[in-house]
């Protein structure tokens, strides 16, 4: 059998199951369409002041002097907060839950670490004054030289993460003795998250208890962090934020504008909403850091993988180390017998990076997967026959078996629907008029993470169900598939179900990220289901009054709404509920026993990372995987490049619901599209400040620039990644997308881009 | 609060006053509001200029199209006579920003559009002489990939941002203007002015002075028009390069009239009247198209990051010109 013979099934991974499965939409989707879905900045509040934030100028110094006298007295200010008349909050603990380096932390702060930096805020009765006083602040500086970029020779060569720090077999040796050596360097740019629901808050204290709207990927971990800042207990902060317009990342954590908005409100005794601006939202936080790699790779002459040797750099700030790990991948992906990683990050002057969409993964998958294409070019193969050589049996790189790789299907369903072995190898063989055409190919993976979660599943008197849980619904489709789960396991059509997510008073939820969050969700509300089906089946047989007593039944089914004994005598659960004296029954449960973890974890698990497994905990390597296929028309006098088509074959485990699957997928490679050709920080090297700080300047990809998507699945369920078998989906989608468009490139022009994004100008100096 | 004062005057004498007097115009306001939301216009007065009469009419004729300036993009674009009579124009419009801003924008405050520059869209930026005259210009060895080529001085080297604009002059559109002295038509070539010393005066228009409308003649050149905008995303942004072009060839299969503008590329929307030169009266061979496309930039004073337009703009006009030949009307 050909390896493209390899058997392919179509449609979810989860047909055949009545409920949970079912390619339902977005139980959501009709209130955010209408637009009577309330988003955590629109929560009506009495007495509601505005908050402004007011930026640095300057990328590296101090700020010497602040002359605030002008707001303070504009028309309506209430407060114009300063360094030097703010008190410094507690420094909080990592996301990782490791103790802070300072006791104290100053969300205004008179030394300035990159350009944008927040300095001051203005609290006025309307936002229109806020901003108009912000303007009357006069700020006088120490400037000093800023350290520009990763490029800026001040910069130097970072500092050693030994965590990231991979090494198995001799790839020096390895490389020495191999026939084919390449040494390739590749680039990725800085990059923003732009949500299109602004980050932001309302913040409000009632005594010591502070309540807070405000979009959140992470309740618990925000919580946490808040009462750390404030000295509260956990349970003194709340936070609510029901839906969230995009966070791809970036909203896990509490940010120093959070910060200082609970400051003011504190100070004020007012409720404070403050919302950044869209130029604020690339200065207020940072998304995925620039990145450089150098790879070496040696292969036989036939194209068989000896070894890697990787060296990466990403950029952090000069207060934070952030990690964009470039070895993620880079090990893992294929059958690779020697390989030496090691990561340095550079601080330079910028907003501290933060998460954006498989980090790690998304650029590892940049330099690997362009450097196979870069390695079958120079072996003459095929790269889709190089990567089928180079397949993994097992992980090399924890030497455990995969759970279920399927990254094989993957190639071979998307090789055949894309019509791969149409392809002339040759770059620059094929054209349409004035146009290159290039198809190109990468694969993709992501891990799958577990943590444990923790939901509370009702019975109502009404028959109907509630499912609740702090997690978050960031248009991915939790509320549709959480129903979906309590539907499956008590037997009812998924209407009768009302899931609440979103606020921190809520049961426990770890942070939505990571793609483990329909993985561990699933599993809680599903055994939290069936605990409540057990309360309710106990009550029905043992309560005096209940009317299933009489029959005699040691046991009872829960059908369509209905307890049903073995003689078949019936009554619906209300009627059960009615005749016992209940409202409800209901049960809250949590995983941390199946995620190995005692009751005394369960603060920390829910509020850092710290118990989140590796993918190789436990017995096996479990991953999710995927293959991208892409079609580029190339003009290139007209320095032009333009996606034709995209066909994408995924193995995501059992897919809950196969369409919010397909979505995500989907968005996954629109963000990738944009990725690889369009979007990049441009930053001025004389100030170290961003340039295209707005969604006209930073380019995201519009509905012209996206062509026709197809997405296969090719998953099965997977009974070690999950308690319901799915593995990872939402980070998935992007991984590999870049690559497999750099590669259609080369194979169009014959010319090899190696740094993001693929734009006509780079096309055109690449001569 | 930024407090100004609002007026909706019903009648030309009463705007021209306000203005005279320091006001800002508003038409659509897609151009007023951002500026002013960045703190770059700090209007004190607002002049609305939407409910003057008689400034919204299309009238197409044999010879002329006329064009009131409080005509909306978006109706202009979709105008049957006018995508008939000159499609450049529509083909502008529909490549220009959104079609949220296209139903919003009008005609006269297109024309009046400021530049996309950076430094120029920052107010904390002390250096730029289009804002402040004489305070110098921050951009020159900044991030400079969309500024100009051409028609730069040592003061600015701001792109005109314009797609419409391009086409207008390149078919010698005439614009209309009223003031307390009556009625003015002023040819599109010296409505946008070079930023020489002065890039803070952007449009040749006396304090008062309302833009009316716009005439364009409809020469048998501009019937098979085009505009073609180059982008590195497909909708939704700026010009790395533009061109409105339109070509006729006599009997005796000569060029017999040609009209070439560029946007992207220039201080203000810049007639090509060098490569027009070089062509007219000749074959459409390649060759010669070829030859005569490479004048195009030879003024062209680039900076490190926009050197690849040198090459770029050549090759627009190279290959429209060979579509065109290749595509009769």
């Amino acid at each position: 059998m050909s390896p493209l013979d390899a058997p392919v099934k179509r449609g979810g991974a989860g047909d055949g199951l009545p409920v949970l499965g079912a390619a339902l939409a977005r139980l959501d989707g009709v209130a955010k369409l209408e637009g009577s879905a309330r988003f955590a900045l629109d929560q009506p509040v009495e007495g509601l002041a505005h908050a402004v934030l007011l930026r640095a100028t300057i990328a590296a110094g101090r700020v010497t002097r602040i002359d605030a006298a002008a707001a303070e007295a504009a028309p309506g200010v209430l407060a114009v907060l300063t360094p030097d008349n703010t008190a410094p909050l507690a420094a909080a603990s990592s996301w990782t839950g490791a103790p802070p380096a300072q006791p104290q932390y100053r969300p205004l702060d008179a030394e300035i670490f990159h350009h944008g930096q927040q300095i001051a805020a203005v609290v006025a009765e309307t936002l229109e004054q806020a901003q108009e006083a912000a303007r009357l602040i006069l700020v006088d500086y120490e400037a000093v030289p800023a350290i520009t970029g990763l490029d800026d020779p001040r910069a130097g060569d970072g500092d050693p993460i030994d965590m990231l720090s991979k090494s198995w077999g001799d790839a020096a040796a390895a490389l020495d003795k191999a026939a084919v050596r390449l040494t390739l360097e590749y680039r990725t740019p800085r990059e923003f998250n732009m949500p299109i629901e602004p980050h932001g808050l309302i913040a409000q204290w009632d005594g010591e208890e502070l309540t807070l709207w405000e979009p959140s990927q992470w309740l618990d971990g925000m919580a946490r962090t808040y009462a750390e800042w404030f000295g509260l207990r956990f349970d003194q902060v709340r936070i609510v934020s029901p839906y969230i317009g995009g966070g791809f990342g970036s909203k896990a954590l509490a940010l120093p504008h959070g910060a200082v908005a609970a400051m003011a409100a504190r100070q004020l005794g007012r409720p404070v909403k403050l919302a950044l601006t869209r130029s604020q939202t690339f200065t207020g936080l940072g998304g995925r850091p620039a990145t450089r790699q150098v790879l070496e790779i040696g292969a036989t002459a036939g194209g068989r993988l000896l070894a890697i040797r990787q060296r990466g750099w990403n950029e952090t700030s000069m207060n934070a180390v952030s990690v964009e790990p470039l070895g993620s991948v880079t090990g893992l992906m294929y059958a690779l017998p020697n390989f030496d990683s090691r990561q340095n990050v550079v601080p330079v002057h910028t907003v501290q990076p933060g998460a954006k969409r498989a980090p790690g993964e998304n650029p590892s998958a940049f330099g690997l997967e362009s450097a196979i294409d870069e390695l079958a070019h120079a072996v003459g193969q095929d790269p889709l026959a190089l990567r089928l050589l180079n397949d993994a049996e097992h992980d090399h790189s924890s030497g455990k078996p995969w759970s279920t790789r399927k990254l094989r299907e993957a190639l071979a369903a998307g090789a055949v629907a894309f019509g791969w072995d149409r392809r002339d190898p040759m770059p620059r063989s094929m054209r349409d008029g004035h146009l290159l055409i290039g198809w190109g190919m990468a694969a993709g993976t992501y891990p799958v993470r577990r943590t444990a979660g923790e939901a509370l599943v009702g019975i109502l008197a009404d028959g109907s169900v509630e499912v609740a849980s702090s997690t978050a619904d960031m248009g991915t489709g939790a509320h549709t598939i959480l129903a979906q789960t309590a539907a499956e396991a008590l037997g009812l059509p998924v209407e009768r179900v009302q899931v609440r997510l979103g606020d921190s008073r809520l049961p426990r939820a770890p942070v939505t990220g990571g793609s483990q969050m329909a993985g561990l969700m699933t599993g809680a509300v599903h055994k939290a289901a069936l605990a409540a089906r057990e309360v309710l089946i106990g009550l029905a047989l043992s309560d005096p009054r209940s009317p299933l007593r009489g029959t005699g039944a040691n046991t009872l089914r829960l059908e369509g709404g209905m307890l049903v004994a073995p003689d078949g005598t019936a009554y619906d659960v209300s009627a059960v509920l009615k005749a016992t004296g209940r409202e409800r029954v209901e049960a809250l449960r949590d995983t941390l026993a199946e995620n190995r973890l005692k009751p005394e974890d369960h603060y920390r698990n829910f509020t850092t990372v710290s118990t989140m497994r590796a993918p190789t905990d436990g017995d096996y390597s479990m991953h999710s995987w995927c293959a991208h296929f892409v079609e580029v028309a190339v003009d290139e006098a007209l320095q032009t490049i333009r996606l034709r088509r995209v066909v994408s074959a995924f193995d995501s485990g059992r897919l809950y619901n196969p369409k919010l699957a397909a979505s995500q997928w989907k968005g996954g490679i629109v963000m990738g599209i944009g990725q690889a050709l369009l979007e990049e920080g441009l930053v001025d090297h004389r100030h170290a400040r961003l340039m295209n700080d707005n969604l006209g300047d930073y380019l995201l990809p519009t509905n012209a620039d996206i062509p026709e998507i197809e997405v296969i699945d090719v998953g099965e369920p997977d009974p070690h990644a999950s308690a319901l078998g799915g593995k990872a989906v939402g980070e998935l989608g992007i991984v590999g997308v870049a690559p497999a468009i750099a590669n259609a490139l080369f194979h169009a022009t014959g010319k090899r881009l190696r740094s993001l994004p693929l734009t006509g100008q780079r096309l055109a100096e690449a001569g | 609060m930024m407090d100004f004062s609002y007026a909706r005057p019903a009648d030309l004498a009463a705007a021209g006053a306000a203005l005279a007097a320091g006001g800002m115009a508003l038409g659509g306001g897609t151009g007023l509001l951002d500026l002013a939301k960045l703190g770059v216009a700090r209007p004190v007065a607002v002049v609305d200029l939407t409910r003057l009469p008689g400034l919204d009419a299309i009238q197409v004729s044999e010879t002329e199209a006329r064009i009131g300036a409080l005509v909306k993009m978006s109706r202009l674009a979709a105008h049957p006579a006018m995508r008939a009579a000159l499609p450049a124009v529509g083909q502008a419009l529909l490549a220009s920003a959104s079609p949220q801003i296209r139903n919003m924008a009008t005609i006269g405050g297109n024309l009046l559009q400021r530049t996309r520059c950076a430094y120029f869209r920052d107010a904390a930026v002390g250096s730029c002489n289009r804002r402040n005259p004489g305070s110098g210009c921050a951009a020159v060895g900044g991030v400079t990939r969309g500024h100009a080529l051409l028609g730069v001085s040592p003061h600015c080297i701001a792109t005109h941002p314009g797609d419409l604009a391009v086409a207008l002059v390149a078919f010698d559109a005439v614009v209309e203007t009223w003031s307390p002295n009556g009625q003015r038509l002023l040819s599109v070539h010296d409505f946008f002015l070079l930023p020489g010393a002065t890039p803070g005066q952007e449009f040749a228009l006396a304090p008062g002075e309302i833009v009316t409308g716009l005439r364009i003649p409809l020469a048998p050149v501009a019937r098979q028009a085009r505009y073609v905008k180059l982008r590195d995303r497909a909708s939704y942004e700026f010009a790395a390069a533009s061109l409105a072009a339109g070509m006729s060839l006599g009997v005796d299969g000569r060029i017999a009239d040609l009209r070439l503008a560029l946007g992207g590329v220039a201080t203000i929307p810049w007639r090509a009247r060098s490569v027009e030169a070089a062509l007219i009266g000749e074959h459409p061979t390649p060759a010669a198209i070829a030859a005569a496309a490479a004048l195009a930039m030879r003024e062209a004073e680039p900076q490190p990051d926009n050197r690849h337009k040198l090459a770029l703009v050549p090759a627009l006009i190279e290959r429209t010109l060979t579509d065109m030949v290749g595509e009769p009307a």
